[in-house]
């Protein structure tokens, strides 16, 4: 192939980045947060991502080169995750940065709410390549719902299950994760339907609860942005149990 | 060659031959590379001893930090009789030995300095004998009061300044590790005749000072043995033979180390590597059916109970530099050998395993040499102790081996020596940042604001030039070193006159090897000071009388702590410089010159008499510890500050790069399997880059704060965490430091 120079000088918009990353994908990851992000989330602890104009502008290439130094403590299940923000808002940029990490072997992942997913052609192809690239997808599964998902980050999710449809169906393993605000998103109903939509699907690997925490509030303040949940507290561990077992969490577990 | 009965079973020669301990371990140990399930539990005696200490350790907390004190008996290795930790006890105790005639009462040690230890009297409420100071200032000398009659006006200034400091001018300067083995091996009496051979070897009749030295050395040596086996003897013990099961070997090792402790009081007093030797002993005992596990690891436990009960007489202010009652008490585990085999035994698994038995301590000071070829499940093991007890520290055996052989033991913190064949001067640190201002200020001190350096000329721009701050600092740097190692000469020309550690030199090779460490102080600010200068605009505010005392920094820099290399080279720079500086002066006794990164928790006294710093760093406000980055400039979370640590070169400071970091749990992983495997991959991709020591601490910010608002609860009594080349009860640091620790980044997730 021709050297693409407008491909490899394409620029991604990073908010910040976290070379110990243990929780957001198998073992050791260095993780790339970046900016931009179209759902509202009443509970988003990074509300300062939500900026498509704010962060630093980094190229593939220079990114890949700082990420790499650190492949010493991956060993043979770390690598590099990319979230956000919404990652798949900047998917050119992931899927070129990602085509730099498969060509030295390292294991990628991204984490994701899926709601950039459209089931149109032109999309999708550039998704698909993307998908060739990456090794799990972590999808961020905030409310079965329709309209609950709605009213809580401002979109609705039809096309959030038809991505994780299109995963399953293209053999692409996926983790999901549910954050867990008491009253707010642990309706029995709506957890119970999303664990049998889960459970059709094939290649879920892992199913997560989070547990909301308050600690992104000091950040709505300083934003100016006035914050609904003042009243939400993090779920008790008995509620966080609930939850995993109304998801079944016990059945994935690769 | 001589032949014991107590050796029967052991292979190799030449250990027999002559005085050789490492010949001794390659040749009969086994490596153990099964996991830690054949452990066992604590006896019912461990678990009564064990319980009685705690509830001592209660007392001397409530009486303020010291239990007991001697205020009429100078401790020498036979002036007191047998203590044990409870009388009543005394059988229940499968090693014996302590200190003084009681637990935890600390000895009157006055040959480091009599006003010390008479000032360490008076403060915890004790009245000292008037005859003692009448005995040492007016019939005799102590180390203090020759230093202090021989220092230039130079030398006071500078120590006062604190541009040098935490020097052993007061006290013992420790970092002299016995070869304790050697007492269990070979017994006294073969240790006597080896050195009586020495002394009849030394020299040919021509009286240099050097060989006049020698000879008063070794009959000085010769003598403390002899007193060694008159200790033993008070307790009922025949050490003049070798050690003949591994309870006596672990005894006869324990009595060589009490007749260190016994006779100085140095800041650091350390075991050595002990582990793999005894699990000779206890795999002989344990094949010939005289042993079992859990009498095994009872031996250990109580070994180890031992070095949990080493106490010094300070005074506050040495308190102030090393906080929470540290001695020191270093020991090591694991290792590799020169041959490939590792080193881990049964019997590194049992001193790890002394913290779950007996629950976390700061002491001893358990050293985890450690290297990624090393068996994975001692790798696990070790980590879950970590996650379990924050007590322990690692430290690179790839890098150290080529350097110290395999048979090499921690001294103090973190630096290597050759068990039994080298000694350390210890040098305390100079504090690099301070000397920065001294030459932005032409000497002068930005706190005293008197003339403490040369009255080299000042730099007057209102904005700080890379290259004139440079030309300034080095010629500053030239006088500093200068002046350092000077101090540190005199200091142990007098310490080797006054206060000369004939025990421990006594289990140490007479050709012996000398390092000269010496130390840097307020490194990454110095580092961090340097970009702001060179990569964004540094503006001085001066005080009336031009000096500068403050600092405004307009616009970015890196900082040392990112993995960014502009600010890493800096400080690999800054580190070849000083070394570099150091060995251009004469050292004392043809010792050769290292130096360290490495502050212990005198980062926060070190940080309050040094003003502001061109980095952004306030007046008195703490440094950052050891090779640490400073407070608040890692921006990439734990590993990129790792990989910025890594990039010094451990051959340019032999005496250690001490870095210390806590995890939070949650972000070490969901569970515990995860974060033990989490753990070993972290530091395995940090030693497989060259790095040196690692401080793992893992708990969160929360806990700290409620130990210090409640350090009454129960579950705070032994709450352990690692700090710069140590690892201390929580509750016993100052408020200060405690608060210190807290500021310091707590990696957690995102």
């Amino acid at each position: 192939m021709a050297y693409d120079y407008e491909q490899n000088s394409i620029k991604g918009n990073v908010h910040s980045l976290e070379s110990f990353g243990l929780v957001d994908g198998p073992g050791v990851r260095y993780v790339v947060f970046l900016q931009g992000c179209a759902l509202r989330c009443k509970y988003c602890h990074n509300p300062e991502t939500w900026a498509a104009d704010n962060g630093s502008q980094w190229t593939a290439q220079k990114l890949f080169d700082k990420v790499y130094r650190f492949k010493n403590y991956w060993k043979d299940n770390g690598g590099i995750t990319v979230s956000g923000g919404e990652p798949l808002l900047q998917i050119d940029f992931v899927t070129e940065f990602f085509r730099l990490a498969k060509a030295k072997k390292v294991n990628t992942a991204i984490d994701t709410a899926g709601q950039p997913f459209r089931n149109d052609e032109k999309w999708l192809e550039k998704f698909k390549k993307l998908m060739d690239l990456t090794d799990l997808v972590i999808l961020d599964f905030k409310e079965w719902d329709n309209e609950k998902h709605r009213s809580l980050t401002g979109m609705g999710n039809d096309n959030i299950k038809a991505m994780a449809q299109w995963l399953s169906d293209n053999g692409k393993d996926m983790w999901i994760r549910h954050v867990l605000v008491p009253g707010l998103t642990d309706g029995e109903d709506d957890l119970k339907s999303m664990s049998e939509f889960i459970s059709t699907l094939k290649t879920v690997k892992k199913v997560e609860v989070l547990p909301y925490h308050a600690f992104g509030v000091p950040k709505w303040e300083k934003l100016g942005i006035p914050y609904e949940l003042t009243d939400s507290v993090s779920p008790t561990d008995e509620e966080k149990k609930r939850a995993e077992e109304l998801l079944n969490v016990n059945a994935y577990n690769g | 060659m001589v032949n014991f009965t107590q050796w029967e079973g052991f292979e190799g020669r030449l250990w027999q031959e002559e005085v050789n301990i490492r010949d001794f371990i390659q040749k009969n140990y086994q490596s153990y590379d099964g996991d830690e399930s054949f452990l066992a539990g604590p006896t019912e005696a461990t678990d009564k001893l064990w319980g009685e200490l705690q509830k001592l350790q209660k007392e001397e907390r409530a009486k303020g930090g010291v239990l007991d004190m001697d205020t009429s008996i100078v401790s020498t290795l036979t002036s007191h009789k047998p203590g044990y930790i409870n009388e009543d006890m005394k059988d229940l105790e499968k090693v014996v030995g302590l200190q003084t005639d009681k637990p935890l009462k600390r000895a009157f040690m006055p040959f480091g300095g009599i006003r010390m230890a008479e000032q360490a009297c008076t403060t915890y409420g004790y009245t000292p004998d008037p005859e003692l100071h009448k005995i040492f200032t007016e019939y005799s000398r102590t180390h203090s009061d020759a230093v202090f009659s021989a220092y230039t006006p130079e030398m006071k200034k500078c120590r006062h300044a604190h541009i040098v400091t935490g020097l052993p001018d007061t006290y013992g300067r420790g970092r002299i590790v016995g070869d304790y083995r050697r007492v269990a091996l070979y017994g006294i009496d073969f240790l006597v005749e080896s050195k009586k051979k020495d002394f009849d070897n030394c020299g040919d009749g021509t009286m240099t000072v050097e060989v006049v030295r020698q000879r008063e050395e070794i009959a000085m040596q010769i003598k403390a043995l002899k007193e060694l086996k008159l200790m033993a003897e008070s307790y009922g013990y025949d050490i003049s033979k070798p050690a003949q099961n591994a309870k006596e070997a672990v005894q006869w090792l324990y009595f060589g180390y009490l007749g260190a402790i016994k006779t100085q009081n140095g800041a650091a007093m350390s075991v050595g590597r002990i582990s793999t030797f005894l699990d000779i002993y206890i795999q002989r005992d344990l094949d010939n059916g005289t042993l079992t596990e859990s009498e095994a690891q009872e031996l250990i436990d109580h070994l180890v109970m031992k070095f949990r009960m080493v106490k010094f007489a300070r005074i506050p202010s040495y308190n102030q530099l090393f906080s929470g009652d540290p001695v020191w008490a270093t020991l090591e585990v694991a290792g590799i050998g020169m041959d490939g085999r590792s080193m881990v035994t049964k019997n590194d698994f049992r001193f790890l395993h002394t913290l779950e038995n007996m629950g976390p301590s700061p002491e001893p000071n358990l050293t985890i040499l450690y290297s990624s070829k090393l068996p994975e499940t001692f790798k696990k093991y070790a980590a879950h102790i970590s996650i379990e007890t924050s007590s322990v520290q690692y430290e690179n055996d790839d890098v150290m081996k080529p350097v110290w052989g395999d048979d090499y033991s921690i001294c103090c913190c973190v630096s290597a020596t050759q068990t039994g064949k080298e000694i350390q001067f210890f040098g305390a640190r100079a504090n690099l940042a301070k000397c920065l201002l001294y030459a932005i200020n032409g000497g002068v001190d930005e706190k005293e604001l008197e003339q403490v350096g040369p009255k080299y000329a000042p730099i007057t721009s209102e904005y700080l030039d890379y290259d004139e701050v440079i030309d300034k600092y080095l010629v500053m740097m030239d006088w500093l070193t200068g002046v350092y190692v000077n101090v540190l000469n005199l200091i142990h020309i007098m310490h080797d006159k006054y206060y000369y550690e004939a025990e421990e030199m006594a289990l140490i090779d007479t050709d012996v090897r000398r390092s000269f460490a010496t130390g840097i102080a307020g490194f990454s600010h110095v580092v961090d000071s340097l970009c702001a200068i060179k990569y964004a605009k540094v503006k001085t505010i001066r005080n009336q009388d031009g000096i500068v005392v403050d600092y405004e920094v307009e616009g970015d820099f890196p900082r040392y702590g990112n993995d960014d290399d502009r600010a890493d080279e800096m400080a690999v720079w800054l580190l070849r410089t000083f070394i570099d500086k150091v060995k251009k002066h004469h050292t004392y006794r043809d010792s050769e010159p290292s130096t360290s990164i490495l502050t212990i928790t005198s980062n926060v006294v070190y940080g309050e008499a040094t003003g502001s710093t061109p980095d952004g760093r306030k007046a008195g406000a703490p440094f950052a510890p050891g090779a640490n980055p400073s407070y608040g400039a890692e921006q990439n979370g734990l590993l990129s500050s790792l990989n910025s640590v890594a990039k010094l070169p451990y051959t340019w400071a032999l005496d250690g790069i001490s870095n210390t970091q806590t995890i939070s749990p949650d972000a070490l992983g969901h569970d515990k399997a995860e974060r033990v495997t989490n753990l070993v991959q972290v530091m395995d991709g940090y030693f497989d880059q060259g790095a040196h020591h690692l401080n793992v601490n893992v708990f969160g910010t929360e806990k700290l704060i409620d130990c210090m608002e409640h350090p009454e609860k129960e579950e705070y009594a032994n709450f352990t965490i690692r700090v710069s080349g140590y690892a201390v009860k929580f509750i016993n640091l100052t408020k200060k430091q405690q608060l210190d620790v807290i500021a310091r980044t707590c990696h957690k997730a995102m």
